[in-house]
């Protein structure tokens, strides 16, 4: 029986084959073991030493390739382009960057034991309700879950029982990035206003300076994404994948079949807000800042870039295309800052009109299927 | 003798005219070179020496006195060192001084602070000076002037000012300076004894909107610290709490009107940033992210416009508006032809691939223009205000952007309905391959579609670069808001744009007072997502069998 669904998908759709994602899986694994490696055993004056620099570049594009994994999850498989994913991104690293700051304690330049620098600057006597509970990692943790997921289940439920689509749906998640940026940035909001959080001290104890602290975080970068990536496979090759599938393809014959299609919308919308929000949880302690800029639309709409690039409705080619577009962005605007716009549209433009599918489609099917 | 005398009166009187001729001629400029003399006194002058000087000079008659005396009051009035000539200064206490010729009133280079010397003025100085220019000002040709100068007066009411104005008012002929007047005596007048002239005077006031005066009658009802009023008569505090309150509601009303005004020139901006992307968006069903920057490159054709032509600010503004629309519009054909066309019926993809066009359009400017803004000079006819009254101004740049995006809605319109190329791309946009068996070029329709919406972004970026500063992320600011509009209004439907735009203006600038500006602006994102939950398809949607299409 299993056999036979499985051979069904195959029939049914080329690439979901999972060639790619092994091979993804480990590199993954390579990275993870070598990153440790080439920082902590090769001696620094050694020219294969890792350096802590390369080491947070490294953890960023895993972050970035975790939120294109989960715009893929819904874009790719579901059909829903969301232009406001890194409000979710920005949401899960806020709730990080509150913990990091109740860590700081006494070290922080106005020395109050409880409140954050910035409170202290503005004159406020006392902690916000919504900061309590933050000092506890796992609290902190929850809620870096749970707000994302609430958002994008409020968001997500109005939206999708309203039957808003396509590109409506798609401008009111800008709207909504937009909103919740201008909203961070309102010194009144008690997120630090115009400049966030910054001036990390420890995470768990463990000094965020330090090298060993970089390499475990990489570590962790490395398996949520590599365990996202599993959970991902694992939703798109069962049954409620094939009903994403054909609420992507045709919505309203999967609706007139008798599927709530907008419960399945909702809750994989859910789901991936979730996973971008592990994503910024995961980037801020590695970057050491988050602030409104992070919710900026541009950022959205980039990260869904990375996903066409890369290839969409592949999963390892979001991942992929987010690490490639970066690691770009990282040399050009190094080497040719004047090129890198150029590079970048011209990118962009040459994708949508001669790769459809991402630079993934380059690769023949038959060594990408099975 | 009588006839004698009559004769010799007329002889006088010819004599008179005779001499009198010739300064009539030379009324430009009665004595230049006395003027400059009886100024050049005031170098060496006593306080005392100085009134009178101040009284001679305001009798020349010299068409730069008004100028030159209230240089003088506000401590601009410079001799320079080295040939001890007089100068205006544009501000005082600058470095270097900006100098200004007292004759000619012209620009006359500048020295540095060190280089001049002010001429100094004491208390008693002043008061002469300010008497002297309400009275210079009070007899002006220009009913403009003289209602400045009664309003100026009005603020701090003296002896002589309160007489002044009692001389003009017998003679007063144009019905606005007449009332300000009339306020001015009754402001006056509530300090009389006569508990009836006070009476009378609340009851003129009551018709004022003015906050000066309203505060004025306020102070009627104050308490003093021994509990008495300052006002004993009760039948006239009763009054004069009457008329505050008659005031302070017409001042509330005047101040919603400004409030819906400061609405409906935002939603302007909104309706002007989105009827390019209406087209664009929302008849051909393309997501536009360069229009953005489509405007930007009105924005920088302003500029290259205005650098072209130094000289002529004003026309220049008018000039740019079709080199705007060309450019925007030709940059808009080539990238229809060379990538949306590739793309139509895939929306998303058109998003992806004018997002990598909007950065190459970014860049191009910052190469060319370097990435720091830009300043586009506004004409003079755009600066100031139309004063309606005491409790309303309407700033004309506001104004102009509520006419401008009229015109170009109004234009539009009449393209789309009444001409050729209008009714193409109206049947294009309803039935595309029944428009194509009709024989009509849809490629072509739909290159000069994209064209004309494109123009229209870079006409809009005409009117944004008075607004706002130019640089290569003009766009990107108001990217978001157009989307907004043109769904909120209603894809496809200009109207629903145009309603669209202007009612999130209003709801806007409602708003501010009480929440803010950012918060205001929150507030109405948050309204349009909840919105588009109830209409999901916006306020006009789209309706037959082109909506049904995906």
């Amino acid at each position: 029986m299993a056999q036979e669904t499985r051979e069904n998908i195959t029939l049914w759709k080329p690439s979901s084959d999972d060639r790619g994602g092994t091979w993804f899986l480990r590199v993954l694994l390579l990275l993870a073991v070598m990153v440790p490696v080439l920082n902590l055993l090769v001696p620094t004056s050694s020219g294969a030493h890792l350096s802590v620099f390369g080491i947070t570049i490294i953890g960023k594009y895993l972050c970035y390739g975790m939120l294109a994994l989960a715009i893929d999850l819904i874009w790719g498989y579901c059909g829903i382009l969301s232009l406001g994913h890194a409000a979710f991104f920005s949401l899960g690293g806020y709730a990080m960057g509150m913990y990091l700051m109740r860590q700081i304690g006494t070290r922080g330049v106005y020395g109050d034991p409880v409140l954050p620098d910035f409170m202290v600057f503005l004159n406020w006597k006392s902690l916000p309700w919504f900061w309590y509970g933050f000092n506890h990692f796992a609290f902190a943790i929850l809620m870096m879950l749970f707000i994302p997921a609430l958002l994008a289940f409020v968001f997500g439920w109005f939206a999708f029982r309203s039957r808003v689509t396509g590109v409506y749906f798609s401008i009111i998640t800008q709207a909504l990035t937009y909103a919740l940026m201008l909203a961070f940035f309102r010194n009144d909001m008690g997120f630090g206003g115009n400049n966030g959080f910054t001036d990390f001290k420890d995470i768990l104890g463990f000094d965020l300076h330090s090298d060993l602290t970089h390499v475990v975080l990489l570590v962790v970068t490395a398996a949520a994404l590599g365990g996202s990536y599993m959970v991902c496979r694992a939703i798109v090759e069962s049954r409620a994948g094939r009903v994403m599938h054909a609420i992507r393809d045709a919505e309203s014959r999967t609706r007139f079949l008798g599927y709530p299609v907008e419960s399945f919308k909702v809750w994989i919308f859910v789901f991936s807000a979730m996973i971008a929000a592990i994503a910024g949880a995961l980037y801020v302690p590695q970057i050491g800042i988050i602030n409104p800029g992070e919710f900026a639309p541009i950022n959205s709409i980039e990260a869904v870039i990375w996903v066409a690039v890369g290839g969409r409705g592949t999963l390892y080619g979001a991942i992929a295309g987010a690490i490639l577009v970066n690691y770009a962005k990282t040399y050009l605007t190094g080497a040719f800052p004047e090129v890198w716009l150029f590079a970048l549209g011209a990118l962009f433009v040459g994708v949508t009109l001669f790769l459809p599918r991402g630079i993934i489609g380059l690769i023949p099917a038959r060594i990408r299927a099975k | 003798m009588k006839q004698l005398s009559k004769g010799s009166q007329w002889v006088l009187l010819l004599i008179a005219l005779c001499g009198a001729f010739p300064a009539l001629l030379k009324s430009q400029s009665p004595n230049d070179s006395g003027f400059i003399a009886t100024l050049g006194e005031l170098r060496e002058a006593s306080y005392s020496d100085k009134e009178a000087i101040v009284e001679r000079l305001s009798k020349s008659g010299h068409p730069s006195v008004r100028a030159v005396l209230t240089g003088f009051l506000e401590d601009r009035l410079y001799f320079r060192n080295s040939d001890q000539k007089m100068f205006i200064v544009k501000t005082a206490d600058a470095d270097p001084l900006e100098l200004i010729d007292p004759l000619t009133l012209k620009a006359a280079g500048s020295a540095s602070a060190d280089s001049m010397t002010k001429i100094g003025s004491n208390n008693g100085l002043r008061r002469v000076l300010r008497t002297t220019i309400a009275h210079y000002s009070l007899s002006s040709p220009d009913p403009a002037v003289r209602l400045d100068a009664v309003r100026e007066m009005n603020k701090a009411l003296d002896e002589p000012a309160i007489a002044m104005l009692r001389e003009r008012a017998v003679v007063e002929k144009d019905a606005a300076v007449k009332k300000e007047i009339e306020t001015g005596l009754a402001l006056a007048a509530l300090d009389s004894s006569d508990a009836g002239e006070r009476l009378k005077a609340i009851a003129t006031l009551r018709g004022s909107v003015s906050q000066d005066v309203r505060n004025r009658l306020a102070a009627l009802l104050d308490k003093g610290s021994d509990g008495s009023y300052a006002e004993s008569n009760e039948s006239v505090r009763k009054a004069a709490a009457e008329a505050v309150q008659h005031i302070d509601s017409w001042r509330n009303f005047y101040s919603g009107v400004e409030t819906l005004f400061f609405g409906l020139s935002l939603g302007s901006v909104l309706v002007l940033i989105a009827i390019g992307l209406a087209i664009t968006f929302g008849v051909m069903g393309v997501i536009n992210m360069a229009h953005g920057e489509l405007m930007m490159l009105g924005a920088y054709t302003t500029y290259v416009v205005q650098t072209l032509m130094p000289g002529h600010i004003g026309l220049s503004i008018l000039a740019a508006i079709p080199a705007a629309f060309l450019i925007a519009g030709l940059t808009g054909i080539l990238l229809e032809r060379t990538v949306i066309r590739f793309l139509y019926g895939r929306p998303l993809e058109t998003l992806l691939a004018t997002f990598g066009v909007s950065l190459i359009l970014q860049q191009s400017v910052r190469s060319i223009f370097s990435a720091l803004n830009r300043s586009v000079v506004t004409p003079d006819w755009m600066s100031g205000s139309l004063r309606i009254n005491d409790a309303l101004e309407i700033t004309y740049n506001r104004l102009y952007i509520v006419i401008f995006t009229l015109i170009v809605f109004a234009l539009l319109m009449l393209l789309l309905r009444r001409t050729r190329i209008g009714l193409d791309i109206r049947a294009v946009s309803q039935n595309r391959s029944m428009a194509k068996a009709m024989g009509i070029r849809t490629e072509w329709v739909d290159a000069m579609t994209f064209g004309l919406g494109s123009g229209i972004a870079g006409v809009a970026g005409v009117a944004l670069s008075q607004l706002t500063n130019v640089g290569p992320n003009l766009g990107q600011a108001y990217i978001i808001d157009s989307f907004l509009v043109v769904v909120f209004g209603g894809v496809g439907n200009l109207w629903g744009s145009l309603i669209g735009g202007m009612s999130m203006g209003i709801v806007n600038k409602l708003l501010e007072p009480y929440a803010g500006a950012v918060l205001a602006k929150i507030f109405v994102l948050i309204g349009l997502i909840l919105f588009i939950q109830i209409r999901p398809r916006g306020l006009f949607p789209p309706t037959g069998r082109a909506s049904e299409d995906k």
